[in-house]
């Protein structure tokens, strides 16, 4: 299943300072966290987590620093900071909102043979 | 073995080469993809594809490298501002010709001239031309901006409706010949006229604070760009002017009535379009500039500050020093939000944001010692418009400078990333189009146009 790239987008930020809440990470494995969360559904242009990692830099909420990979080459690691886990809190509360009308609405709506069809 | 291995260390700096010549990924940036890039190779080789397959693999998965590089220059605006017209739309990169800008460029500049030589006829030398200069030229600048933005309808209207209430406050005021508010008017329309400029130069998206860093960017390097050609201009008349003397020929006044009103105001359009224009040369002596400068101005301020404080009698403390020091203090302001907007966001505190800090709390103590002379002037003569503006300004600046130094002080103890001092500066600019506006608007009839 594909999922769409707004979606894609919009859980982005959350999704990267939530796996962060379990430790410093690089980039490579912060992606690879992602595929194995969604167990492959969430395919990201690996180039696309970089900026978006910087820009939550700039923002305060990760920090950065260099250190050495097991192979010996310069790696650098993120960590999340405390407005990074403010932020994330605030996240996760319109996210919960979200998906909580999402499940309403679904609750009392028939699915299109279509959906069903795709969800199969 | 060892043969494919090379060929792929030769395909991964290719790779290298052609990702470095894109201005808005940096060296540390491409080390971080590269390392992302190895990575996903190891893994896939670890399951079983050779170098050649699994370096395809790598470089399809890392995605359209012009996608990734303009995500780069969206996150980094910085690092090549100055290609911006390229970037925030995105949509074309072509573009206009550059033999169009440039018509359009020259005609603008030829234009402001010919406003300024219009305006030196209708209105004839003094008071009433000297507050209407600023319109003359300044939106010639606007309108370079607005025509390469090409900005919406209501952009332009956010840009007219302000300039003709500035253009009719400012010559139907009954203001009184040589008064004080007349003056201030003048001054302080220039200020609201230049953020009418900024207006156009972000393209009408002035609530974006980084778009409003661009504009400071744009203004510290358009200033250099204006002096450098003052200079050149300086010299090249200088020495037309000493040839024609040992001739015999009166230059002067073909240089007063003709060449001056046109080069002045065309060298404005043309320093605006240079800095559009990424001429390269002065991208890094900016940076320098400020390094150079921002110690220079604190130690001058510390200077000055023993002076100022124990100086006495601030009552009578001459009126021209006031105003020196009021221009002082709005130059060490500019010295300030150009080199915070010369620096790199990323980069973790170091000695020159200490030195960033000595130069703010000496401004502040300059400003306080600004303060209480003007306090005590103003218990001791009332209320004029001239004190009533400096006062107006100092306390504007102390806020800002207050509010810098204690995010200056957070940032230094890594309390608080760098983008909240910088955020802090650009939402700060438009209080000063706001008091510039009153003072031009509100002062003249407050003050019976005295």
């Amino acid at each position: 299943m594909r999922i769409d790239k707004d979606l894609v987008a919009a859980s982005a930020t959350p999704l990267v300072l939530g796996i962060l809440m379990d430790g410093d990470l690089y980039g490579y494995a912060i992606l690879k966290r992602v595929g194995e969360l969604s167990g492959g559904g969430m395919q990201w242009t690996d180039g696309m987590l970089y900026p978006l990692l910087h820009r939550l830099e700039r923002l305060g909420y990760v920090s950065s620093s260099w250190g050495t990979s097991d192979a010996g080459r310069r790696r650098k690691h993120y960590a999340i900071t405390q407005a990074g886990r403010e932020a994330l809190a605030d996240r996760q509360q319109q996210w919960a909102v979200v998906s909580g009308a999402l499940r309403q609405v679904w609750q009392n709506t028939p699915r299109f043979p279509a959906a069903v069809e795709g969800w199969a | 073995m060892e043969v494919s291995h090379d060929e792929l260390e030769a395909q991964i700096d290719r790779w290298r080469g052609y990702i470095q010549r894109n201005q808005a990924i940096s060296p540390v940036d491409v080390d971080e993809l590269e390392d992302h890039l190895r990575e996903q190779i190891a893994e896939r080789q670890a399951s079983g594809l050779d170098d050649e397959e699994a370096f395809l693999v790598a470089i399809k998965r890392l995605g359209n490298l012009d996608a990734v590089s303009r995500e780069f220059a969206r996150e980094h605006s910085d690092r090549l501002w100055k290609q911006l017209v390229l970037l925030p739309d995105g949509s074309d990169g072509a573009g206009a010709p550059p033999w169009r800008e440039l018509a359009v460029v020259l005609a603008l500049a030829v234009g402001a001239g010919v406003a300024v030589k219009v305006g030196l006829a209708l209105i004839g030398d003094g008071e009433a031309l000297a507050r209407n200069v600023g319109l003359l030229t300044l939106p010639f600048l606007a309108g370079y901006f607005a025509w390469k933005r090409r900005v919406s309808i209501r952009v332009v209207a956010a840009l007219v409706i302000p300039v003709v209430v500035l253009a009719a406050t400012l010559n139907l005021y009954p203001f009184v010949p040589g008064g004080s508010t007349a003056m201030l008017a003048a001054l302080h329309s220039v200020v609201v006229l230049w953020l009418l400029v900024g207006v156009a130069y972000v393209g009408g998206r002035w609530r974006s604070g980084r778009r409003r860093m661009d504009f400071v960017r744009f203004t510290g390097e358009f200033a250099i760009y204006f002096t450098l050609l003052a200079l050149g201009g300086a010299v090249l008349i200088g020495l037309t002017l000493a040839t024609l003397q040992i001739i015999g020929i009166d230059f002067e006044s073909v240089m007063e009535e003709w060449i001056l009103p046109f080069a002045v105001p065309g060298a404005v359009v043309v320093a605006g379009w240079l800095v559009e224009a990424k001429q390269q040369v002065v991208e890094n002596i900016a940076p320098v500039l400020t390094r150079v400068f921002t110690p220079l101005t604190a130690a001058m301020l510390l200077a000055l500050l023993p002076v100022l404080a124990t100086a006495g009698g601030l009552v009578d403390a001459d009126r021209n020093l006031l105003i020196l020091m009021n221009a002082i203090l709005v130059l060490v302001l500019c010295l300030l939000l150009y080199s915070i907007s010369a620096r790199d966001s990323l980069a973790p505190p170091g000695l020159f944001d200490g030195l960033q800090l000595v130069l703010v709390l000496a401004a502040l103590g300059v400003n306080a010692v600004m303060l209480t002379a003007m306090l005590t002037r103003i218990a001791e003569f009332g209320y004029s418009p001239n004190r009533t503006a400096a006062l107006g300004l100092n306390i504007l600046l102390l806020i800002h400078l207050v509010w810098a130094a204690w995010l200056a002080v957070a940032f230094l103890r890594g309390r608080r990333p760098f983008a909240v001092v910088e955020r802090w500066q650009t939402s700060y600019l438009p209080v000063y189009g706001v008091w510039a506006a009153v003072v031009v608007l509100v002062f003249p009839p407050l003050f019976s146009f005295s």
